[in-house]
């Protein structure tokens, strides 16, 4: 465990980047240091590895003062990966992810075979192992520098923005490859980041820091999200917290009704037996059982030419949130959600007061404080 | 007579390509002296422009240096020693030195404050002591400027290393210096034109170096 105590970093000039900052960071987790900029998330983070010494207060890891070791041992039993990687540019990928087990003298043939067994895990291609930094893509860079921050298996992760300067789509890649390693390796990762949704979906707990490096509220997201400290926080969680509370709620009881699904060969006859009078339209969906499309039932019963309106997207039942449900209602031009299996096929739909429903559900079992207000009207 | 008529009088002339005044002897000479005082230049220059370069102080006192060594002229300073201290090969090398001292100085320290922060800053937060900072990251980044410094002092060298024949040591300059004195323009011309071809082998040479001792990667091919 890592023990924030009081410390406070406050710099010749006067002013205070971290002020009095109290936390306990639980091992083999991940804890987020989120804010905007200028709270001090990243001195904070600096400070655990002493690349800034604090004015007062003291960090203890597993009970000990940081100061007592000899400040390169501290920093090489962490693993540090920063904004833009900071790979050297002059050595390959597999020399820069070898570069911690090369300074503890490892030598050359274990800390290459640990080299390669990291590109896998964090997802790249072996044979990037003799190219240089400039020949890969930024989202493959910041691979490079998770595995060279892992490559001595150090027991903590410090991370300082890594994956801000990606375009999103690869740092929903890189956030989902975070959360699959360290499922499996279990680090004790302190991770900072100005990006809220990013705070929220990979922390075990999150710190919200204000601006002077004051501590606003330090909770699980889902608390954060339903128990906002102050106005300050809940600001910062922006207008559609309530709507990214729902992440926090799976779908498995959601009721869902198999009715109006038929496929696409379906005979007058089929299609008159599934039309529900709740919804004019069916779902209809290929042999195999995707979801391909609504179609009027009434006009593809009487035989008239019809289109297939589209579904938006699917959910997978049990496995996405209340949210994605929620999602999946509010874009099909029905107003129905579409549930699919993990295999893609649809095995029922939802109406938005189904979903509605659950909702209320899900807020009833969390009790009165962790209400959604303004969600649904 | 035109310029190619002395040097094809020059080339041509008996008794040009051995013995103690031939080319080959007065070449060896040369890069001789061009070595020794390269070598001091950059025993002198690389490690204080390293070390300032790295921690970032006495950026502003190094340039006022530089700019003073510069203004030093080479010749006056070959006389003035020579006066000083008779003949002898110091008052060659000082003028050489001064001369190669201020492009190493002034470009490695740019070259190493030019190295992208992120990276030390990367290196230091692994846990590398700061001496391997500057070896391993810095040095190497900063090599390709490094050695451009290195170039300019050398070719300056080099083509200044002609006054060591005033003072009666050898080098190319000995057929210029004694060209002009035995009113000999043949001489003149082909010594000029050697210590010419001298100095662009200095720039072939260093751009073999470059290949050779900068990383693909900071090259980028």
């Amino acid at each position: 465990m890592i023990v924030i105590d009081a410390v406070t970093k406050r710099y010749p000039d006067g002013t205070t980047a971290v002020d009095r900052l109290t936390l306990e960071i639980p091992d083999r987790s991940i804890t987020v240091l989120v804010g905007p900029s200028g709270c001090g998330k990243t001195t904070t983070l600096r400070m655990i590895n002493r690349m800034v010494d604090p004015s007062g207060g003291r960090i203890l890891l597993d009970g000990h003062d940081i100061r007592e070791r000899p400040v390169n041992a501290l920093r090489r039993s962490m693993g540090y990966v920063i904004q833009h990687a900071g790979l050297f540019p002059h050595r390959t990928v597999i020399e820069n992810i070898a570069t911690v087990p090369r300074l503890l003298g490892w030598d050359r043939s274990r800390a290459r075979a640990r080299g390669l067994e990291l590109m896998e895990r964090v997802g790249l291609d072996t044979a990037l192992a003799k190219r240089y930094p400039y020949q890969l893509s930024g989202g493959q860079q910041q691979r490079v520098g998770v595995a060279r921050a892992l490559a001595a298996d150090p027991p903590v992760l410090l991370m300082d923005e890594p994956f801000s300067a990606v375009d999103p789509i690869v740092r929903k890649g890189l956030q989902d490859e975070l959360l699959r390693i360290q499922a499996d390796l279990g680090k004790t990762v302190v991770f900072v980041t100005h990006d809220i949704d990013e705070a929220i979906k990979l922390g075990d707990m999150v710190a919200v820091l204000r601006e002077g490096g004051r501590l606003a509220q330090y909770a699980p997201p889902a608390e954060l999200l339903s128990a906002p400290a102050d106005e300050f926080v809940e600001d910062f969680l922006g207008a559609d917290r309530g709507i990214r509370h729902l992440s926090f709620f799976g779908t498995e009881g959601l009721e869902l009704t198999a009715e109006p699904i038929v496929a696409e060969d379906a005979t007058t006859e089929q299609v008159r037996a599934h039309t529900i009078p709740q919804t004019p339209y069916v779902l209809v969906t290929d042999t195999e059982g995707r979801p391909r499309g609504w179609t009027h039932a009434a006009d593809r019963a009487a035989g008239l030419p019809t289109e297939l309106l589209p579904y938006g997207h699917a959910f997978t039942y049990g496995q996405d949130s209340l949210r994605a449900a929620l999602d999946s209602a509010v874009l099909s031009p029905t107003g129905w959600a579409v549930a699919v299996d993990a295999e893609g096929r649809a095995i029922g739909v939802a109406a938005q007061e189904t979903i509605a429903a659950a909702i209320r559900g899900a807020h009833a079992t969390v009790g009165p404080r962790d209400s959604v207000r303004g969600v649904l009207a | 007579m035109n310029l190619f008529g002395y040097a094809q009088q020059f080339f041509d002339a008996p008794g040009r390509w051995s013995g103690a005044d031939g080319i080959p002897q007065r070449l060896l000479e040369h890069v001789q002296y061009s070595a020794v005082a390269l070598l001091i230049a950059m025993v002198i220059a690389l490690p204080v422009g390293l070390l300032t370069g790295h921690t970032g102080r006495g950026g502003n006192a190094l340039s006022v240096l530089a700019t003073a060594a510069r203004a030093l002229p080479s010749f006056g300073l070959l006389v003035l020693l020579t006066i000083l201290m008779g003949l002898g090969m110091t008052p060659v090398m000082v003028p050489l030195v001064a001369l190669a001292v201020p492009p190493i100085l002034v470009t490695t320290y740019e070259a190493i404050r030019a190295v992208d922060p992120a990276l030390v800053d990367a290196a230091r937060g692994m846990g590398l002591p700061r001496w391997r900072v500057l070896a391993q990251v810095e040095l190497p980044v900063a090599l390709p400027l490094i050695l451009s410094g290195i170039r300019s002092g050398a070719i300056q060298i080099v083509s200044t290393a002609t006054i060591a024949a005033y003072v009666s040591f050898g080098g190319l300059g000995r057929y210029i210096v004694d060209g002009l004195s035995q009113v000999d323009y043949a001489k003149v011309v082909g010594g000029a034109i050697l210590v010419a071809a001298l100095a662009l082998a200095t720039l072939g040479f260093f751009w073999a170096l470059n290949k050779v001792l900068v990383s693909p990667g900071v090259r980028r091919r």
